[in-house]
């Protein structure tokens, strides 16, 4: 598939949303809404559950809807900055009980509307990565969509990340990129095959630790999977000392970017 | 003091500061054009009004070094990190000419400008951001320079002062952009837990991903009078939402009246401001370090 495929793939209205995600990787799950200083975004769907009989940990996934009433609900998974606070809320809740936390990435960005401007949509995005770098708890993050910018990384500042072999991750919509840098949006195609957005590129480029092979005919075994790869990682990762698991968090994106240096 | 731990900080890091001051000289015999009121007036008179047109008042956009310049002690100030180049690693289309083209035109390396400087004797660290340098688009070599002035800062404890001037991230980057924002991120918070204090002073215009990350994580947030501020930009929400924003939307005023930033400071007060602000943060409310 063309980066450009792989982009209609992953925003296909086929693909098991967030919720569905949860739903089979989790057991005993309940739903926890608002994020008690607004209101609560449908686009978020958050709370807690079980891994394993003796794993609970807490689950936020953006989710884009199953059918119209519910998509236009959730606004087509593009969250608010409720949605982020709420997320936020529950990640703090997360750390107070030293649970960890799941998130599920598929978004095409942050909801953008005048609303969501004067509540603060940047500022919520920014508090969550902030307190993300900081939150004293292990966080895994799976993008099974669409990981589209600040709106995706506002869940994606975790120590592991995972991407759906057909999921795709940018800066920017590559629609977005198209209009601005060629004043084109007919060159979308172009635009997805230069941002490298597909998850072999993004492993490439080591934002990543690994692709997670589709099967949804198999949803169950594929979540199977996921599951097993989830309790693993946490295991690991919750028999770190508090100190060290934020170090590998802080170094994992320390080392990120590509420049010259010039010695003087 | 600055110097005494530049040297040090040189001394165990092979970084070279740069003085400031000098840098600037060059470019101060031109004419600018007033955006508000096309009136013309030479840099130099500019730069003497703090880039403020003396016609109609309105705030011309300043260069990093003109920036840090216009408010910090005479000759306090030092440059660090300005040995990172950005480099075309995605080769995406037009970005080496675009680098090219913006470093001929800004004389900068790249968008930010980062170092220590002082403030009627008050030292600080600080970050500039340059959108004249390619909108002052983040990518590697901004998020390197950032991270590192943060981290230098820890060590110190040192306040830092950034300026944020931003259009969104470096898509030319691709992702390795979007993670600049997590990295940067992480050495705020870091600064953070130390204890040390993090003041943004918002310019024109700061949006997209800077929004999203450290413009909105200061301890202290002052803007610009009239700078633009959000996240998404006011052509996209208007064609997504098809409908017409307030003229003030997006303003530093509008973020003021929502309960974004602290203060609106005018140029003229800046100094003052931000000397109140580091002093009161002092050890002993006194000035002095930190």
């Amino acid at each position: 598939m063309t980066p450009y495929e792989k982009l209609k793939t992953a925003r296909a209205s086929t693909r098991p949303t967030g919720c569905a995600y949860v739903n089979q990787i989790f057991t005993n799950t309940i739903e926890l809404h608002g994020d008690r200083r607004y209101g609560d975004d449908a686009a978020i769907y958050s709370g807690i559950g079980y891994l394993d009989d003796d794993m609970p940990a807490t689950f936020i996934a953006i989710d884009k809807g199953t059918d119209l009433q519910s998509r236009l609900a959730k606004n087509f998974g593009c969250p608010k900055p409720e949605g982020y606070r709420k997320a936020l809320r529950l990640m703090k809740q997360a750390e107070k009980f030293h649970r960890p936390v799941v998130c599920f990435v598929d978004t095409l960005g942050a909801f953008c509307g005048a609303e969501a401007e004067e509540r603060g949509q940047g500022q919520a995005i920014a508090e969550n990565i902030l307190e993300m770098m900081g939150l004293r708890t292990p966080i895994i993050t799976i993008v099974i969509g669409e990981g589209g910018s600040g709106g995706a990384l506002a869940l994606g500042a975790a120590d592991k990340v995972y991407m759906l072999e057909n999921a795709v991750y940018s800066v920017i919509s590559p629609e977005g990129c198209a209009s601005i840098l060629w004043k084109d949006s007919s060159k979308v195609a172009d635009a997805a095959e230069c941002l490298k957005i597909t998850a072999q590129d993004i492993r490439e480029l080591k934002v990543i630790e690994g692709i997670i092979t589709e099967d949804f005919d198999n949803f169950d075994k594929m979540c199977k999977s996921i599951r097993h790869q989830l309790k693993k990682d946490i295991k690991a990762l919750l028999e770190l000392p508090d100190e060290r698991l934020l170090d590998n968090r802080y170094n994992r994106f320390r080392k990120l970017g590509n420049f010259d240096k010039i010695d003087k | 003091m600055a110097n005494a731990i530049a040297n040090f900080f040189k001394s165990i890091t092979g970084q070279q500061q740069t003085d400031i001051d000098s840098v600037i000289k060059n470019t101060e015999n031109v004419t600018l054009v007033c955006k508000g009121c096309s009136a013309e007036t030479s840099k130099h008179q500019l730069l003497k009004n703090n880039m403020i047109c003396p016609k109609c008042g309105k705030y011309f956009r300043m260069g990093g070094k003109e920036r840090i310049k216009s408010i910090c002690d005479k000759k306090s100030c030092k440059e660090m990190f300005d040995n990172f180049e950005s480099v075309d690693f995605l080769n995406f289309p037009g970005y080496a000419e675009k680098l090219e083209k913006a470093k001929a035109l800004t004389n900068e390396k790249d968008a930010v400008v980062c170092g220590t400087a002082e403030i009627n004797g008050c030292e600080f660290a600080f970050f500039v951001m340059d959108s004249r340098f390619m909108m002052a688009s983040m990518g590697s070599v901004l998020g390197e320079k950032i991270t590192s002035i943060f981290e230098y800062a820890t060590e110190n404890n040192l306040p830092v002062i950034g300026f944020t001037a931003s259009g969104g991230a470096r898509m030319q980057e691709g992702i390795i952009s979007l993670m600049q924002l997590a990295k940067v991120s992480g050495a705020v918070k870091r600064h953070s837990n130390s204890g040390n204090l993090y003041i943004t002073v918002l310019t024109d215009p700061t949006t997209g991903g800077c929004t999203a990350s450290f413009a909105m994580q200061g301890d202290i947030i002052l803007a610009e009078p009239k700078a633009l501020i959000g996240f998404a930009g006011r052509r996209v929400v208007e064609q997504t939402t098809k409908s017409r924003l307030p003229d003030n939307f997006q303003s530093a005023e509008f973020l003021l009246e929502h309960g974004f930033v602290d203060a609106i400071v005018q140029r003229e007060k800046l100094r003052e401001t931000l000397s109140n602000l580091l002093y009161i943060h002092s050890k002993t409310g006194r000035g002095g370090k930190a």
